[in-house]
């Protein structure tokens, strides 16, 4: 049982590892790397990023997969924009209406995939065509943000000393990485999760609500995804129709890396979370080293992508084998 | 048993019937809408030996989309899926470019040594196949699904490909090479000539050998297909290698006719095109496969673009129709959403 348990950790050790090696050979190689203000960086760049493998760890712990979230950022961020500037709609109607459009399409797809037993990736492939398609709809170019709330949220902070401050969209991204792994790990709906991606069919023998639990996953990341759509608009202060794109495998990577299986059943939030830290330090290395073009982070994120599915692949061989045994 | 499925049948074709009839009827639907609502849309003239008008363009324009959907027939055919076709297009082209204008990148607009035309065709389709086969490696021998397998290329594809140009666009001229995007032949635009050629060999290949058997039956039941000793494994392989050779190819092809390698841009969402005309073609996912009805639902896909930008639609918002279309082609596959349907329409008369 006691080696069971540790194997199930490999994945979730190993990028414990990565990342601690990764943030080493960073301050080992370049002046200024180990400070505070680096490190808090890696927070605030990856704040959306990380609020969407929140919503992705549940789906792909269920079993399922979302390729629509890097469009519905764009989305959100479009139609939040254009609310602002072209309609007198109060900012918090306008963060509602963006969260309502994010769920009413999760919604929209977790019963096209329950009910009607389609494939998820076709699903959200969909999904991430139609939300890019609306996005352009609203309009074809980058609207900027002027809105004075939206500005002061952006601008508020937590001090955290010499100058360096938290802001208000990192620590929504910690709370929300907080409920986030109270949710899977303490309550009814999170151990349903982990029972359907295991085994569909036993827990709907023993009577778990799979279809209800399902339909609810697509529906939470979608509105997680929004809201990542609206924390990216606050990021950047502005909403443009080609946001996001290819974001959808930073965050499965983040998710992959962080020790959740991609078949489904094993997964840690805050594996997800330091597999948002180690994109966000990758990126950072790249940047301090000067002369890499930014397109080495997307083939290097690739790469690491790849190692840790092969390592799944080779944990996935040994639990069979010793099931045999 | 076959009582039920003789009451029932009004709903549920056998996918045979269902794989031409219903492509066919919507792309007729979509001609005749042109025919009444886009002025001489069918109109057809002979400008210097070569044909000329709307249908034609259509069969030019959707000859990049059609190569692909003939690679992602087979490759959905066996259960898989093939994302990383977009991206392959883009490496395809900015390796073509980058060998016809290697100085370009530094600064220097000379082109220099020329790379004869053979190794600019030959080096990227070489390269795609490579690809291609890489994804199916993963899928087939590592046991990655196919939607992370060729997710990862997809993304990291097109880094490889702004790469290789650099970030910059590489604009070119060469008369040999652009023969293949913008050339006639026989009158009818080069693109169309090889779309008919892959098919021709494609469909022999699948048709009038057994292979096209074997990619079905490894796709239906991969376990049973090991057993009855077809090779499963590099049968799967192979068919990602195709679709990247077939990804290649219109890269080469796009790249021919613009006259320039756009890293970012070229073969972007292309994926959505080919997966939405091998669907509305009637192909099931791991099973059985209709090449011809994937390539009416390409040209399907394509006339409605043409359509669609004719009435004055930013291109960009073809992509909501496309989506709607997909999502509807879907649903009326849906096998449970028949059998829902049928049980509603025949709860009085069927036996409980």
């Amino acid at each position: 049982m006691r080696f069971r348990l540790s194997q199930k950790n490999i994945p979730i050790l190993s990028t414990f590892l990565v990342f601690i090696l990764l943030y080493l050979s960073g301050a080992f190689a370049y002046k200024g790397f180990f400070s505070l203000r680096v490190f808090i960086n890696l927070f605030i760049d990856n704040a959306f990023v990380g609020i969407i493998a929140i919503g992705m760890t549940f789906v792909i712990i269920s079993g399922g997969i979302d390729l629509s979230v890097g469009s519905l950022v764009a989305f959100t961020g479009v139609l939040c924009a254009n609310l602002l500037s072209r309609t007198d709609i109060p900012p918090y109607m306008v963060i509602f209406i963006c969260l309502l459009c994010g769920a009413a399409l999760g919604l929209a797809m977790g019963s096209l995939i329950h009910f009607l037993e389609m494939p998820p990736f076709l699903v959200t492939l969909v999904g991430m065509f139609l939300a890019r398609g609306l996005s352009f709809v609203i309009s074809l170019d980058s609207v900027p943000i002027r809105n004075e709330l939206f500005l002061s949220i952006s601008k508020a902070s937590i001090p955290l000393g010499n100058g360096i401050r938290l802001p208000a969209y990192a620590v929504t991204f910690i709370i929300m990485a907080l409920i986030g792994a109270y949710i899977l790990h303490y309550t009814r709906f999170g151990r349903n999760i982990y029972a359907i991606g295991d085994n569909e069919k036993s827990a709907l023998l023993m009577g778990l609500p799979v279809g209800r639990t399902k339909i609810f996953i697509y529906t939470i990341n979608s509105t997680i995804c929004a809201a990542g759509g609206l924390v990216y608009s606050l990021y950047t202060l502005a909403g443009y129709p080609l946001a996001g794109t290819g974001l959808e495998l930073d965050v499965i990577t983040a998710v992959v890396i962080g020790g959740t299986l991609l078949t489904g059943g094993v997964g840690f939030m805050e594996g997800t979370v330091i597999g948002v830290m180690i994109l966000g330090l990758i990126q950072t290395i790249i940047t301090f080293q000067g002369n890499l073009s930014t397109w080495w982070t997307k083939v290097f994120i690739g790469i690491l992508l790849c190692i840790f599915i092969l390592l799944q692949r080779y944990i996935a061989a040994r639990k069979i084998q010793d099931k045999n045994k | 048993m076959n009582i039920v499925k003789k009451k029932t049948s009004l709903l549920n074709f056998g996918l045979s019937e269902l794989s031409i009839i219903y492509p066919l009827l919507a792309f007729i639907a979509i001609l005749l809408f042109n025919l009444v609502f886009t002025e001489g849309f069918f109109h057809i003239e002979i400008k210097n030996g070569h044909l000329f008008g709307s249908l034609i363009d259509i069969f030019n324009r959707g000859a990049p989309v059609i190569l692909i959907t003939i690679g992602m027939t087979l490759v959905y055919a066996t259960g898989g899926v093939d994302l990383s076709v977009g991206a392959i297009i883009a490496i395809s082209g900015a390796l073509a470019a980058q060998m016809i204008r290697p100085d370009y990148v530094k600064g220097i607009l000379e082109y220099g040594d020329q790379t004869s035309l053979i190794m600019v065709l030959l080096v990227p389709l070489a390269l795609s196949i490579i690809l291609g086969l890489w994804n199916g490696f993963l899928v087939a021998y590592i046991g990655v699904q196919p939607i992370i397998a060729t997710l990862i290329l997809m993304t990291v594809g097109r880094g490889i490909a702004q790469l290789i140009t650099h970030g910059q666009i590489i604009v070119f001229e060469h008369q040999p090479f652009q023969f293949i995007g913008s050339g006639f032949f026989l009158g009818l635009p080069f693109p169309v000539i090889m779309v008919i050629l892959l098919f021709a060999l494609t469909w022999a290949l699948t048709r009038k050998t057994t292979l096209g058997l074997f990619i079905e039956a490894s796709g239906a039941n991969p376990l049973a297909s090991r057993y009855m000793g077809i090779p499963v494994r590099v049968i799967t392989t192979l068919t990602y290698g195709f679709s990247g050779f077939c990804a290649g190819l219109a890269g080469l092809i796009i790249t021919a006719d613009i006259k320039a390698a756009d890293a970012n841009n070229a073969g972007i969402f292309m994926e959505l095109d080919a997966i939405a005309a091998v669907i509305i073609g009637g192909t099931i996912n791991g099973g059985r496969f209709s090449m011809a009805g994937a390539i009416i639902g390409a040209l399907i896909i394509q006339s409605l673009t043409t359509t669609i930008i004719t009435r004055g639609v930013p291109p960009q918002v073809v992509l909501v129709f496309k989506a709607v279309i997909i999502i509807m082609v879907a649903l009326i596959q849906s096998k449970k959403l028949r059998d829902q349907l049928s049980l509603i329409l025949h709860s009085g008369d069927r036996p409980s």
